[in-house]
């Protein structure tokens, strides 16, 4: 599974997006006790900017999750049908991504585990079944 | 000063809109259109207008895009521009116009909302969201998608729920003939509907629309000294947003139409048991099974037994989208709704309910980010 979309990487992301070229997936937490995605200057439960980076554990359950068929972008059109969805991180944070493995035994609860995608000139974090 | 006390102060006092469907014309034209027809209905002539406010419109949008629209009007109003809040900024910029005539900012307000879509740019729907486009993240129906999955994941919701919605809807819509689309279906038509964003289906999904529609509001004793014909009371108004994008939020599956309805039916001073008729946001099914549920009609994860064998058709126990709603009238959002609410008031509806006393109206915006309701009265 490929994709050209670039994303775009800026001083505040860019730790994350760094992460991931390493293979691993970084969140951000703060003092106040709040852990969060996507990444951003500030606290937003207390403004705080004193922001530090965690790595995860890798493990999360499934929130929601959609498969596409029509094509909204012409780079996703030989995928048809994929998958998009919503994983809440073991330690909090949701993110979007794509589930592979066994798609047929997805399910809302289900764990899955991050498989980032190391073949992309921008890695992504993928989780699989 | 409680809400309570503006109920039935302020009046929808005319409404207009254009035809729904492919109209080839810019929005600036298509507001000026409806605006036109609703200062008609209510008897108002432009240069007594002296607010004029506007939804922006999804399509293409533009900075001072209120001005350019008073200037297509050739009005000055003293209040004036665009709010940007999805569908329900049309009930939205109503309560505002109810609250700057209560504190005297103005006196009549002209809301008005045109969209243009399908002739226009509609890449706005099937937009990316941001760097999760790498994953394929992109629409506004995927993420109305991760809701629909949610609700059935959380109440096991039978998929005839989406398909009651849709054919009620439907149903209606194809008696309309101002409808865009003038089709109605059966469950096997629904469950048999190709998939776009699996689990939604084609007719899960509302049309893309060119469109406009216009109200004018002013206080009821405005009203009689004018001697508006046929001024319709609002009752109760509320909203609430969510504002989180859907991935980050803690639950799919409670939206903030609760906390926007309580304040309005708190305000009208009913429940909803005693509303005749509704006109609910349906974006998509989904969108219309939350918010009778968040309403209180009936439990949460109880409306299958709700919607099912026909109840919220016309003829049922709480007819909705009697003029076809975003599924089957127009996609335009929201005001449309507001103007088939108050013609059920009036008793002018092509399918009237018989003695409508509490006409109730929802709209929402974004992927459930914003919400907003509304209770007129005979």
């Amino acid at each position: 599974m490929t994709t050209e979309i670039a994303v775009d990487v800026d001083s505040i992301n860019k730790p994350y997006w760094d992460g991931l070229k390493q293979g691993q997936l970084f969140y951000q937490a703060c003092q106040c006790g709040h852990h969060w995605l996507p990444p951003s200057r500030h606290c937003p439960a207390c403004l705080n900017e004193n922001v530090t980076w965690q790595q995860a554990s890798g493990e999360a359950t499934v929130v929601s999750w959609v498969v596409y068929h029509v094509a909204y972008n012409p780079e996703f059109k030989d995928r048809l049908p994929y998958n998009v969805a919503i994983v809440r991180l073991r330690e909090g944070p949701q993110l979007i991504t794509n589930i592979e493995g066994d798609t047929q035994r997805l399910a809302v609860g289900e764990t899955v585990r991050l498989k980032v995608d190391l073949g992309l000139e921008q890695p992504l974090a993928r989780f699989s079944i | 000063m409680g809400a309570q006390m503006m109920r039935g102060k302020y009046v929808i006092a005319g409404i207009g809109n254009t035809a729904f469907g492919k109209l080839g014309l810019d929005t600036v034209t298509l507001n000026v259109m409806a605006c036109k027809a609703a200062l008609e209905d209510a008897g108002v002539d432009k240069v007594d207008v002296d607010a004029l406010l506007l939804k922006t419109p999804t399509s293409a949008k533009e900075i001072l895009y209120g001005q350019k629209v008073a200037q297509a009007m050739g009005m000055q109003p003293r209040w004036g521009g665009a709010w940007d809040q999805g569908g329900a900024a049309n009930l939205t910029l109503i309560n505002i116009a109810m609250m700057a005539i209560e504190t005297g900012q103005c006196e009549i307000a002209l809301v008005s909302y045109a969209d243009n879509p399908r002739s226009g740019n509609r890449q706005v729907y099937g937009r990316p969201r941001g760097n999760d486009a790498a994953y394929g993240w992109f629409s506004t129906a995927a993420g109305y998608g991760m809701i629909h999955r949610a609700h059935v994941a959380q109440y096991q919701t039978d998929p005839r729920a989406f398909g009651e919605f849709a054919i009620a809807v439907r149903k209606h819509g194809a008696q309309n003939p101002n409808a865009q689309l003038q089709k109605a279906i059966s469950m096997d038509d629904y469950l048999a509907s190709a998939w776009v964003v699996d689990p939604l289906r084609r007719d899960d999904c509302c049309l893309v629309s060119d469109g406009a529609a216009a109200v004018v509001v002013m206080s009821a004793e405005k009203a009689r000294q004018l001697q508006v014909r046929e001024p319709v009371p609002i009752l109760g108004i509320g909203g609430a947003q969510e504002s989180y994008d859907v991935h980050l939020r803690p639950c799919l599956t409670t939206t903030q139409a609760a906390r926007s309805a309580k304040l309005a039916f708190e305000m009208a001073g009913v429940k909803p048991a005693d509303i005749s008729v509704a006109q609910i946001y349906d974006c998509f099914t989904i969108t219309g099974l939350m918010t009778l549920e968040d309403y209180g009609f009936c439990d949460k994860g109880g409306v299958y037994e709700f919607v099912r064998d026909g109840q919220i058709q016309h003829g049922g126990r709480l007819p909705v989208n009697t003029s076809g709603g975003l599924l089957s009238e127009t996609g335009t959002p929201g005001l449309p709704l507001v103007l088939e609410a108050v013609r059920q008031v009036r008793g002018s509806a092509n399918l009237q309910v018989p003695d409508v006393r509490y006409s109730l109206v929802s709209n929402q915006g974004g992927t459930m980010h914003t919400h907003a309701t509304m209770i007129l009265g005979a």
